[in-house]
């Protein structure tokens, strides 16, 4: 459903709670995947406060939508995010890394709750994703199952052998969002492995594939909405982004894939956020 | 004899199947008493014999083509949303090619996935080294959660595949491809995950052998027990992981000789298992591990590769004649010289 001023100004600031706790969160910690974790937040507020079907309170509720964040390095912005909705106190991210805390970069899906399933080895969670689809018609339910992919991780074989095989199920309800942040590790994917035509690539697997601007909540619902109504198999969302996006010295910068901040860094941090959003308090 | 717990199956197709026949067909009966079973294949559906299960139901058999990685990751989805999966490819595949993802998928977040892996050891024969799975034991035992089976025949194949539904977690069964003598006349010999069973009582040395080769060491047991007088204890330890502590200390206690035989590299298989138990027990004994001696394996006929790495009757006849004839230190004799 396309958004109303009143919701989109909702979601941009519970968006920009997030960022700045993700920053709060890697100062206490010591560190994390901040880049990739900053340039997920928008699709992600949508799906976890618009979208999807799910209690906080109930988190192993039968006829939830499941979500799976394939690149599981974003551990610390989907904890946050997870926090933020409700699923745990944010005051346990203070322990975020610490020895025997439920949470840490990769999040564990037997400790954190919310957490669908365990990743952190790129190249997983699409299939454990499209197993849920799967399990689904076999149970008769109608959960939607949301998957999160990385660019970078799309170098797996092992993504392209679930995407011929969600092709092949014809799993409707499976949708996945490819943050396209054009950023790896070692560099911008295309200097690492050349990736594009992406959106053809899932094209010719049989995905219904749109690709849109990741940071723009009216394109993501939009997309969404576009994607719940396809129901003859798969759809892939590649959702254009930025690697850190909110934080200047981060954006587009690969040197924060993963990285700490001291307390005078995560200060700069939010007042580059607070710019990125001159019309919320 | 009785059907096995309810099944329609009886030890007589035993004569008649082999292991994983066994399994395609047990696998389909309880697929009709238990409808969160499914099954998955990587376009082994007919080898394994999985296929068996999918024909009858095939609203609850996927096939995910030859991509194991992503059938295992697809495994660990459908035992998250509350299904019951059984994936089958061959051992070789099952525990090296997909490993991380039966390892972190599967075993980490513990799911109920049932892995019954086929042409185990070197069964595949002259389908070469790249078919041989002489490693399968060694890496699926050193994963977390997940409980380790080497049946001896089809009997056992099939009270294992049972047996694997009634706990909780990750199970990985491997069997052979064929020529699996039936070692059982019977189903009621209380086959219990991690016990092992006393094919044999002895006193004067312990064979403890796992999978196609347990049938082997029974007939090397009665050879030797008639031609040499020897009194040979068998120990079928279908279960590597967890290993039966209490039969190994019982058969060091009491015989002071162990000499294992198994389908597999000699190095972090059953061997390995029980040589653990041992060395913690701070007992000495005379111990010897048979099995492949840490190379690859040569093409061949799978009873020519288990005579050529002394595992079949004659080569247990050998090393166990080789082991009675070997010393070991008693205590009083240890000297200080390292
Ligand atoms: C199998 C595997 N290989 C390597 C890594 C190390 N690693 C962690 S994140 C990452 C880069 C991921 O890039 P991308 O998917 O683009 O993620 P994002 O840019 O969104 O952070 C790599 C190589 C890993 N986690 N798993
Ligand atoms: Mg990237």
């Amino acid at each position: 459903m396309p958004l109303s001023e009143q919701e989109h100004k909702e979601l941009r600031t519970i968006a920009k709670k997030i960022r700045k706790d993700i920053v709060d969160v890697t100062h206490w910690s010591g560190g994390s995947h901040i880049g990739g974790s900053l340039s997920m937040v928008d699709f992600m507020v949508v799906l976890y406060w618009k979208y999807m079907r799910i209690d906080p309170k109930n988190p192993s509720w039968e006829e939830r939508d499941r979500l799976v964040l394939s690149k599981g390095h974003g551990g610390v912005g989907h904890a946050v995010i997870l926090a933020n909705r409700g699923y745990f106190d944010f005051e346990l991210l203070k322990e975020f890394n610490q020895f025997g805390s439920a949470f840490g970069m990769h999040l564990d899906s037997k400790k954190a709750t919310g957490v669908e399933a365990s990743t952190g080895s790129m190249g997983h969670g699409l299939s454990q994703a499209l197993g849920m689809a799967l399990g689904a018609r076999v149970l008769k339910k109608d959960w939607k199952i949301y998957a999160v992919v990385g660019d970078g991780e799309c170098n797996e074989g092992s993504i392209w052998e679930s995407a011929m095989a969600a092709n092949h199920y014809k799993t409707g309800n499976l949708i996945g969002f490819l943050d396209r942040n054009h950023m790896m590790i070692d560099g911008p994917t295309e200097s690492v492995m050349s990736l594009e035509p992406l959106d053809k690539k899932w094209e010719a697997f049989g995905w219904f594939t749109q690709v849109i601007n990741g940071h723009d909540m009216h394109q993501i619902c939009n997309a969404i909405d576009r994607a719940l109504a396809y129901k003859e198999g798969p759809s892939m969302i590649i959702c254009d982004t930025v690697k850190g996006k909110g934080v200047d010295f981060m954006e587009n910068n690969p040197a924060w894939h993963y990285g700490g901040l001291n307390a005078e860094l995560a200060e700069k941090a939010k007042l580059s956020i607070d710019k990125m959003y001159p019309d919320l308090p | 004899m009785s059907p096995v717990g309810g099944l329609t199956w009886t030890v007589y197709d035993a004569d008649k199947m082999t292991q994983a026949e066994t399994y395609g067909l047990i696998l389909s009966e309880l697929g009709k008493m238990n409808p969160k079973i499914v099954g998955l294949s990587a376009d082994l559906a007919k080898s394994t014999k999985i296929g068996k299960f999918g024909e009858k139901f095939p609203d609850r058999f996927f096939n995910l083509g030859i991509a194991e990685q992503n059938m295992f990751g697809v495994a660990a989805g459908l035992a998250k949303a509350g299904l019951l999966p059984f994936v089958s490819t061959f051992s070789v595949f099952a525990s090296m090619r997909a490993v991380e993802f039966l390892r972190t998928d599967v075993c980490y977040q513990n799911l109920n996935v049932k892995i019954i892996a086929t042409h185990g050891g070197t069964s595949f024969g002259s389908a070469g080294t790249t078919h041989h799975s002489i490693e399968d034991l060694s890496i699926i035992r050193a994963i977390p959660n997940i409980q380790l089976i080497v049946p001896a025949d089809a009997v056992e194949t099939a009270l294992a595949v049972q047996a694997c539904v009634e706990v909780e977690g990750p199970v990985y069964i491997r069997i052979g491809r064929s020529f699996e003598p039936r070692v059982y006349q019977t189903d009621q010999y209380g086959f219990q995950i991690g016990k092992s069973v006393e094919m044999k009582s002895g006193t004067d040395v312990t064979v403890i052998a796992c999978g196609a080769v347990v049938y082997h060491a029974v007939e090397a047991a009665n050879i030797l027990e008639r031609e040499d007088g020897i009194s040979i204890r068998v120990l079928n330890m279908h279960t590597i992981k967890p290993i039966d502590r209490e039969a190994i200390l019982k058969a060091l206690s009491e015989t002071r000789r162990i000499v294992t035989f198994e389908d597999h590299n000699v190095i972090g298989g059953l061997g390995s298992a029980v040589s653990e138990v041992i060395a913690e027990s701070g007992k000495a004994c005379a111990f010897t591990k048979v099995g492949i001696p840490d190379q690859f394996t040569p093409h061949g006929y799978p009873e020519d590769l288990m005579h050529y790495y002394k595992i079949d009757t004659d080569g247990i006849v050998e090393k166990v004649r080789e082991l009675l004839g070997k010393e070991f230190e008693k205590e009083e004799d240890w000297e200080d010289e390292y």
